[in-house]
């Protein structure tokens, strides 16, 4: 066990601030007077750090016929400030050996840094500026909007398996705005403009609306002053809006989608239901969501693999998703990937009938303990991953939840029990909020002549 | 900036006479039995992260049998000894330890973590899962399914048409002409009998590398590879020779229905241990190395949007060494791309680099070293890795002064005798316009 203690010394000079520390994740975290939360995940094994800053805005808080805006806008921060020229952050970083990105989701949009520890405070002179500083122009935003069109065209337009995700996402959502990618749509992405682009960062971009997470070899009292001289000297925004979101109405029909594509050369089913996230203070729904997950799809010996893949042979893959972190509702999804000679239908008809198997013959529990036993040693392991420990608190940060949410969560997942799951999966994975979805080849009929 | 950039120069003097990696301490150790590993100890978290690479891989694949090597890697995890996959699989689960197996085309790597407090049992598992191995028919035709669904989505692939495509036309009949994965045809052929033979040809000990990161000592190590390993055989198949490389300029083009073109790009390139190989990789960097910085992301992105990505690389491998580069650009917009990159090309030929790229280009280098030991699976696999490349115990501690002594009159004489824009060959994947394929 690797423990942190500050002396007495050093937390008597942060007179006023609270420094709340967790020993069994080297992780300490304060406020500064601006409100800009900041946390700090030690490892002193390597003479690294990664600096980021998670701001609580992502592509679901954009303007209607805006989409995509939150991701050209992280783009566009990589160009000139007041202080700094186009380009020179990124190339700043680079001369001292560093690397840096930056990535925007439905929840959140983050910026980071990895380089030597002792550039911390470069990184912070330079991260700090373009959270209030960005100075654009015309051909910057002309330029950089074919960057993320081909972009788009990479990650979605090349990839029938990602305009399939896009359209479950969009049938799924009714209305709510994660049923827009986060990317954009393309139309909406061809009119994003400089005002566009500005409006949303100067109602978003502020102290009050960010978190600063540093891991690595860090001392948090060093990394508190470094912060407070950086990050403290910039105006809360009074004006910052809450996240106010639309949320889903009741879903009482069960959608069904077919998509054909001619790329396509292995046809799955896919099956997505709106489910809960983790909320503050209330994660046992969604504990016992990502535990059914686990025991319908976490592997070779999960129950849907058992069914499908090794007792009939009617799938050559079966996968189970759920990610309860997000700060609206979220999916629980099925994919069965059918083999040779099994038609999507007779693939989907089997996985029905399985998992109503499953809730006739409830959790096996010694499934269920061998799930637990992974997830206790999966936080020794995380140990050896510090950045993945800062990513954790960032993403969940953003999602709505408390630094105490991320640190119960171990013992959330460890006192679900096998009702709580057969209960959760019963009220949850109704038909009603279903989408079910087909991707396949283009049937000859239907080709269309070059 | 001024103040900004004074500071930078400064830090970065500080940190370059710095004892940034001292950290890694490596140590050899020669187990009982004479198996050597190269270690280092790290007692804060109590679990161990072990590679063992086997020289080799796919390459090995006996001449009609192409896909056995990689489809028995993938066979490993599905039961030994007494167990059947999913009984193989609970134990796995049961002592919260991980086996990860990739066959690749040089090597064959097993990648370990196991747990301190169940060490005996994990490694007994391991042991059972190296030696004894049923290769049971219905597994076999089970996975084998999984491979061969992938190769059916592989062949609708841009990128992988286009690496398929310039293998062939680069390697030929050699190993590196194909994919390792294999064919359809060949694959849907392979037998049990195959698989056991696969196995022989690639576990022996006379091409096993070792690296070890984690809370264990080097007595306990050297026991623990004694009982991994001792009894593997002494050799296996033989190692096939070194590849002809074939490439001459032009373009390929692959018709393929997409809105965007990707595009390999590729010349003949340069083997690790060439003398010139640190000029060869810091010309690279400059070129299309893998920052915002490179010549290739300024032109093709920055200033002309024409592309999302762009990168080129050193691939020197055991038996072939290329210099290739790979972009996605719309159909409309991929020859712009073309021509750009071609210009590149011959620039770097013709003009080499100046003063200040290669200065840049070096602390970037010599300070982005030290990110990359970053946890102990990632410094357990460069330790085997290194061992594998030759290099000397020492190497870390010396890699950034190699970095530095590189002159600017080196990095611009091996350019213009290396780059090639002549022989630079395109193979592009999509409905790219206004780019006519040449004979070669």
């Amino acid at each position: 066990m690797i423990h942190r203690f500050l002396t007495a010394g050093a937390v008597a000079l942060m007179a006023g601030t609270a420094m709340a520390q967790s020993d069994g994740e080297m992780v300490t975290t304060f406020t500064l007077s601006n409100g800009m939360d900041v946390v700090v995940v030690e490892d002193h094994r390597a003479p690294v750090v990664q600096q980021m800053v998670w701001y609580r805005i992502g592509s679901a808080d954009e303007p209607v016929g805006q989409s995509g805006v939150a991701h050209f806008l992280e783009h566009l921060l990589f160009k000139a400030t007041d202080n700094m020229e186009s380009g020179e952050f990124s190339a700043t970083v680079a001369a001292n050996g560093g690397q840096d990105n930056a990535f925007t989701s439905f929840d959140y949009t983050a910026y980071f840094q990895r380089v030597a520890a002792d550039r911390l405070e470069l990184m912070m002179q330079m991260e700090s500026d373009r959270m209030v500083n960005i100075r654009l122009t015309e051909d910057d935003i002309a330029t950089e909007r074919e960057v993320i069109l081909e972009e788009r065209n990479q990650r979605t337009d090349s990839s029938p398996q990602a305009l399939f995700r896009e359209q479950m996402h969009a049938a799924q959502y009714l209305n709510h705005r994660y049923g827009v990618p986060i990317i954009g749509w393309r139309h909406e992405m061809e009119t994003l403009d400089m005002e566009d682009a500005l409006s949303f960062y100067e109602t978003y971009y502020a102290p009050n609306n960010a978190i600063l997470v540093v891991s690595g070899d860090v001392d948090p009292a060093e990394v508190k002053q470094l912060a407070e001289t950086h990050y403290g000297g910039i105006p809360a925004n009074p004006d910052l809006p809450d996240r106010l979101r639309t949320s889903e109405p009741p879903q009482t029909t069960a959608r069904r989608l077919v998509m054909q594509d001619e790329r396509i050369a292995q046809p799955y089913v896919q099956r997505s239901y709106l489910a809960p996230e983790r909320d503050a203070g209330d994660q046992e729904t969604a504990a016992a969501l990502y535990l059914l997950s686990e025991l319908l799809g976490g592997g070779t010996t999960s129950y849907l693999a058992n069914a499908l893949q090794f007792d009939q042979q009617v799938a050559v893959y079966t996968g189970v998703f759920y990610n309860g972190l997000s700060l609206d509702d979220t999916t629980f999804s099925f994919l069965v990937v059918p083999s040779e000679g099994v038609t999507l239908e007779e693939a989907e008809a089997a996985l029905d009938a399985t998992y109503a198997r499953f809730l006739e013959d409830g959790v096996d529990a010694e499934q269920l303990e061998r799930i637990k036993l992974q997830l206790r040693a999966s936080e020794i392991y995380a140990r050896d991953n510090v950045d993945g420990i800062a990513n954790r608190y960032g993403r969940a940060l953003t999602s709505g939840l408390t630094i105490e949410d991320v640190q119960a969560w171990p013992d959330v997942l460890q006192a679900v029990t096998p009702e709580q799951i057969i209960a959760v999966a019963k009220e949850v994975l109704h038909p009603g909020a279903s989408v079910t979805g087909y991707l396949m080849k283009e049937t000859p009929a239907e080709e269309i002549t070059q | 900036m001024k103040a900004l950039k004074l500071i930078t120069a400064a830090l970065t003097a500080w940190v370059l006479a710095g004892p940034a990696m001292a950290e890694v301490e490596i140590q050899e150790v020669t187990s009982p039995g004479g198996i050597t590993a190269w270690l280092v100890e790290e007692p804060s978290i109590p679990f161990t992260a072990l590679e063992l690479r086997f020289r080799g891989g796919t390459s090995l694949d006996a001449a009609d049998k192409r896909g056995a090597i990689y489809l028995m890697s993938g066979l490993l995890e599905e039961g030994s000894g007494e167990m059947g996959a999913q009984d193989y699989a609970r134990a796995l689960e049961g002592l919260a330890a991980s086996f990860s197996y990739d066959a690749s085309k040089d090597t064959l790597s097993i990648s370990a973590r196991f747990l301190s407090e169940n060490r005996d049992e994990a490694m007994a598992l391991l042991h059972q899962t190296l030696h004894a191995p049923r290769f049971d028919q219905d597994a076999l035709d089970r996975v084998r399914a999984q491979v061969l669904s992938g190769l059916r989505s592989d062949e609708k692939d841009p990128n992988d048409i286009a690496g398929k495509a310039f293998n062939a036309m680069a390697f030929g009949d050699h190993p590196y002409g194909s994919s390792g994965k294999g064919t359809i045809d060949s694959v849907g052929a392979l037998t049990r009998q195959d698989m056991f033979e696969a196995h022989e040809a690639v576990f022996a000990r006379d091409r096993l590398y070792v690296g070890a990161v984690g809370d264990i000592t080097p007595e306990e190590l050297g026991a623990l590879l004694d009982g991994l390993l001792l009894d593997l055989p002494e050799t296996g198949a033989a190692i096939p020779g070194p590849a002809v490389v074939t490439i001459s300029g032009g373009n390929s083009v692959i018709d393929f229905p997409t809105p965007q073109s990707v595009a390999i790009f590729a010349q003949a390139g340069i083997d690790r241990d060439d003398p010139d190989f640190f000029a060869a990789y810091i010309m690279n960097q400059i070129l299309g190395g893998g920052s915002f910085e490179s010549r290739l992301m300024t032109e093709v992105r920055e200033k002309r949007g024409l592309t999302y990505g762009i990168g080129s690389y050193l691939v020197p491998r055991d038996l072939a060494a290329v210099y290739m580069g790979s972009v996605a650009s719309a159909n409309g917009k991929i020859a712009e791309a073309v021509e750009v990159i071609r210009a590149e090309w011959q620039r770097m030929a013709d003009e080499g680099v100046t003063a200040q790229e290669l200065q840049d280009a070096k602390t970037y280098l010599t300070g982005a070293y030290p990110l990359r030991f970053d946890g102990n699976g990632q410094i357990a696999s460069i330790l085997a890795g290194m061992q594998m490349q030759a290099l000397p115990i020492d190497y870390i501690a010396t890699r950034n002064d190699k970095v530095n002594a590189v002159t600017l009159e080196e990095v611009n004489a091996f350019a213009a005798k290396f780059m090639a824009p002549e022989d630079l060959h395109f193979t592009i994947v999509g409905r790219p316009e206004g780019i006519e394929a040449t004979s070669n």
